[in-house]
């Protein structure tokens, strides 16, 4: 489209007459901006101009020599530019070099918008001052909360495996608003009647980036004989490719430091059936045989878990998990009588509040 | 009359999806809980309700209380906020140059209330909006609104006050001419459309804060990627996925709230209950169309009937023949028809996602029905929707993949093209919205799109409206050249549900500056995947043309994800004026500015 306003177009139109005349005037007016037949079928948007009466005796071109030119009467109503070929045009041999448009004046190629308002603003009176800022009581209005929060438990699960059974949890709440949260997140394990491992964190977490929160705050270990207390750091959010993903380092006491990083995917079976792939890894910085703990990679679970969403906020699933221990961590296992890899069946709900 | 005992353990179970969509066919306001001394509107629980004749208030002297009532819209029973104990509120109906007086009570139990007259130019004391006009109406109390009509035409009146507008405040406002329209019709009819939820308002906001993605029950899935291989090849088909997985977006995001929660109304009539205004063949027939709904587009057609339409947002325009348009939540539309030929015809009022309708009928007598047609297909959101059609700038996409790969945090934030097409901009983008976490995408090309139907409106066989097609009935009333310009960008983060301009949600934003008397244009660049109608109070939005000119007025203009449109203002009513997105959940979370204008 044309950046010329409607008014100016019938004259682009003459300078295309005139280009084929004399192309080194068009060449500066009319390339790159609106091809003139689009222009001519346009020009009618606009009925308030007249293109008998306009005077384009005040166009300068200076040294262009046109200036004996009588436009005045000319009729561009009636003209089909839509046969035009402007493909033939060469331009390349033109020379423009001795042009000189400094003198042009450009003014009159566009209808002068008024400088004072056609409808006139009206003067303020005394009535209208008070009318417009009347006093305000704080808090007149009231605004949607911004503190919000969410509560998901991820899993919820009885899990049957190759050398026994139980129930583990994951879960994960918020309060804050868009950019401060208190994160807490739990996640534990029950084999016997008897709690195996369970933790607690609560972070406080701050969004850095559209998809990305920093978390700092403590863990605590609440398992038998395990009442560890960690300082955590760790980042959290949502990948490309949408993948839900956290990591997270812990200080403990006695400086030994852990991490862990896991990544869950969804993959829609249906709106409805949703297929959740999940990994977990987790590292240690030292050997720590009293908690069966070797340093490196000592521990990958695996996941894959279906539900379905009778709602979004019910949705039980069934799953298979595969854990395994790595290097001494699995030693120190192996040599406590527990099995260095277990597969098991899982079958739970996921439900968020 | 029946009363219906508030929702309780006795409610009775969830509706149908069905009923849900289709709504209860003898819907509406069951009681009036509040006894305000002014007439309630009932409807017998038995026996189908065909038609309602509405309230209508004229005279420069009018009474509002504004009140809880039962309604029942799915076949549930749940509280609505109703005024003289209607859903819609009564229409009213008053005359060019009348000084009216309106006093409106407050008689709910424990909210203040407000009611913003939509598009009208009057003092900022009577605006209604609670912080900015007035200090709201606190229960038990009444306010006087007093002002005098500077203009006619199709008008609205709703609440200001948090999220009571969803749960039923809103009402025609109806402003007859001094000088005879400059079309003819013999009768006329008012259409408001409009969104309902058996849900409280404020937990349906919680939970679009906790997971804004509840209602897409539409996304795209591993059967659809395994048709769309078959169908593109592996490379397109994953290049494509991998696009919007890299943005961490869906292209089915069309409407944030959609028929899962929502049962559409026309006129407070759910589909089921028919609405019909009546006509006698060969009639021209004013059709006063009205979006009151909250968060919902509706794309209106009347299958077998043309459509003039000869006003919008009030203002008269040269008329334009269409099959079809698009009103944005808060625009109006004048239409003239003239049905002959049939006995009925469907007012057929889908919404933009196509997950359901509104539905009326235009007949000769009550009772009578004309089909109701399908669901259009649901529409996807392209990337050249969204203002990031590297196609349309000359780039093959393939090329760009090194590009979009680098587009973390925000997508095109690193994409630094230049303006290629004719008049797509590569828009620059505030400082404000750099690294800021509320902001989850930016467009890297917009273009007015004046002439584009828009999604899910492209060849669909039909002549829709669209903004270029038209043009107000007059020339700029003001006629000056705007002598400076404000960029705004509309931004948002989907999944934080946060909404703002320039990423700066309203409670931490500064009110924008106008100098009383001044013209200025508004330049609004959509930085989001939504469309989002904006509108300011207080004064006129005069729409410009692709060229800059003026083109018409309107007091919302609606803006489609990756445009970029601009606006003239006169600032010519001195005061605090409320400046939004009229997606009412968009508005509460943070899509809001002061608008001041100074002397």
């Amino acid at each position: 489209m044309s950046r010329f306003p409607a008014p100016a177009r019938p004259l682009l139109t003459a300078a295309l007459l005139v280009a084929l005349a004399t192309p080194a005037w068009a060449q500066s007016h009319a390339h790159g901006t609106a091809p003139a037949p689009a222009a001519t079928k346009e020009a009618p948007v606009d009925p308030k101009v007249d293109h008998g009466s306009m005077d384009h005796s005040k166009m300068d071109h200076g040294s262009m020599g046109h200036s004996q030119m009588d436009h005045s009467t000319m009729d561009h109503g009636n003209m089909d530019h839509s046969q035009m070929d402007h493909s033939k045009m060469d331009h390349g041999s033109m020379d423009h070099s001795q042009m000189d448009h400094s003198t042009m004046d450009h003014a009159a190629h566009k209808t002068a918008a008024p400088s004072e308002p056609r409808e006139p603003i009206p003067a303020i009176t005394a009535a209208d001052r008070l009318a417009a800022f009347p006093p305000i009581e704080h808090g007149a209005m009231e605004h949607a909360p911004e503190i919000h929060s969410m509560l998901l438990v991820n899993r919820l699960e009885q899990w049957d495996g190759q050398h026994g059974n139980g129930q583990a949890w994951e879960a994960s709440g918020w309060v804050g608003g868009n950019i401060h949260r208190l994160w807490v997140r739990s996640e534990g394990e029950r084999s016997g009647g008897r709690t195996e491992a369970a933790d607690v964190e609560v972070l406080y977490g701050r969004s850095v980036s559209p998809w990305w929160d920093v978390l700092v705050g403590v863990k605590q270990d609440l398992g038998p004989g395990d009442s560890r207390t960690w300082a955590a750091l760790g980042i959290q959010g949502l990948a490309p490719y949408k993948f839900e993903t956290s990591a997270t380092a812990y200080v403990g006491e006695g400086g030994q430091v852990m991490a862990t990083a896991e990544i869950e995917y969804e993959l829609l079976l249906t709106n409805r059936l949703i297929l959740q792939p999940l990994l977990e890894a987790t590292l240690a910085a030292k050997d720590d045989p009293c908690h069966g703990t070797g340093s490196g990679l000592n521990k990958v679970e695996a996941g894959l878990r279906l539900r379905y969403e009778f709602n979004r906020r019910f949705a039980p699933y069934i799953g298979i998990s595969h854990e395994r221990l790595f290097g001494d961590t699995a030693d120190y296992h192996q040599a406590a009588g527990e099995r260095a890899r277990d597969t098991r069946w899982v079958a739970g709900v996921r439900v968020w509040f | 009359m029946s009363f219906s005992p508030p929702p309780g353990p006795g409610a009775p179970p969830m509706p149908s999806r069905r009923l849900f969509v289709q709504g209860a066919a003898a819907g509406g306001v069951v009681a009036g809980l509040v006894a305000s001394g002014l007439p309630s509107r009932a409807f017998a629980a038995a026996g189908p309700v065909v038609a309602t004749a509405p309230q209508v208030l004229s005279g420069p002297d009018v009474q509002l209380s504004i009140g809880e009532s039962l309604a029942n819209f799915t076949g549930r029973t749940r509280p609505a906020i109703t005024v003289n104990g209607s859903l819609p509120a009564p229409i009213l109906r008053w005359r060019e140059g009348d000084t009216v007086s309106v006093r409106v009570a407050n008689a709910l139990q424990a909210h203040p209330t407000s009611i913003h007259w939509h598009g009208i130019l009057l003092p900022a004391n009577m605006d209604g909006v609670p912080g900015l006009s007035f200090n709201g109406i606190a229960p038990g109390e009444a306010y006087q609104y007093r002002f005098t009509l500077k203009q006619s035409g199709t008008y609205w009146y709703h609440s200001h006050s948090m999220f009571q507008e969803q749960a039923g405040l809103y009402g025609a406002l109806i402003i007859d001419p001094l000088q005879p329209a400059p079309y003819r019709f013999d009768r006329e009819h008012v259409i408001m459309l409009s969104d309902w939820t058996d849900m409280d308002p404020g937990a349906l906001f919680r939970r679009m804060k906790k997971l804004a993605e509840f209602d897409n029950y539409y996304k795209r899935t591993l059967p659809d990627f395994l048709r769309d291989v078959r169908r593109d090849g592996w490379s397109a088909a994953t290049a494509d996925r991998g696009m919007w997985g890299r943005m961490r977006m869906t292209p089915t995001d069309i409407s944030d709230i959609n028929a899962h929660t929502y049962t559409y109304l026309l006129n407070g009539t759910a589909p089921a209950g028919n609405w019909t205004g009546l006509f006698r063949s060969g009639e021209k027939v004013l059709l006063r169309f009205i979006n009151g709904g909250s968060m919902t587009y509706f794309d209106v057609r009347i299958p077998g009937l043309k459509m003039t339409v000869v006003a919008a947002d009030g203002q008269y325009i040269h008329p334009v023949s269409i099959d079809e348009f698009r009103i944005a939540p808060a625009e109006t539309f004048d239409v003239i028809v003239e049905p002959t030929g049939q006995d009925a015809f469907t007012i057929f009022c889908q919404d933009m996602g196509r997950t359901g309708f509104a539905a009326g009928t235009l007949a000769v007598r009550h009772g009578l029905q004309a089909p109701i047609p399908a669901r259009d297909p649901r529409p996807l959101l392209t990337m050249g929707d969204m203002g990031h059609d590297m196609g349309s700038m000359g780039h093959d996409m393939a090329g760009m993949g090194h590009d979009m790969k680098g587009m973390e945090g925000g997508c095109g934030a690193s994409m630094g093209h230049g303006a290629h097409g004719s008049n797509d901009k590569a828009p620059r983008h505030p400082a404000s919205e750099t690294g800021n976490p509320l902001i989850d995408m930016q467009s890297m090309a917009t273009a007015p799109k004046l002439d584009d139907p828009g999604i899910g409106l492209r060849d669909n066989g039909r002549a829709v409206l669209t903004y270029g097609a038209m043009r107000s009935l007059f020339d700029d009333p003001d006629g000056r050249e705007p002598g400076r310009e404000v960029e705004l960008h509309l931004t948002g983060h989907m999944e934080k549900f946060s909404w703002s301009f320039d990423g700066i949600p309203f409670a931490s934003a500064e009110p924008l500056r106008l100098n009383y008397g001044e013209r200025m244009r508004i330049v609004l660049v959509n930085d989001t995947m939504m469309q989002h109608p904006i509108h300011l109070h207080g004064v006129w939005s005069d729409l410009e043309n692709a060229d800059g000119q003026f083109h018409l007025r309107k007091h919302t203009i609606d803006m489609p994800p990756g445009t970029r449109r601009t606006y003239r203002v006169r600032a010519d009513a001195l005061g605090r004026w409320a400046y939004h997105c009229h997606l009412l959940y968009h508005m509460e979370a943070g899509m809001m500015r002061e608008v001041r204008i100074e002397e």
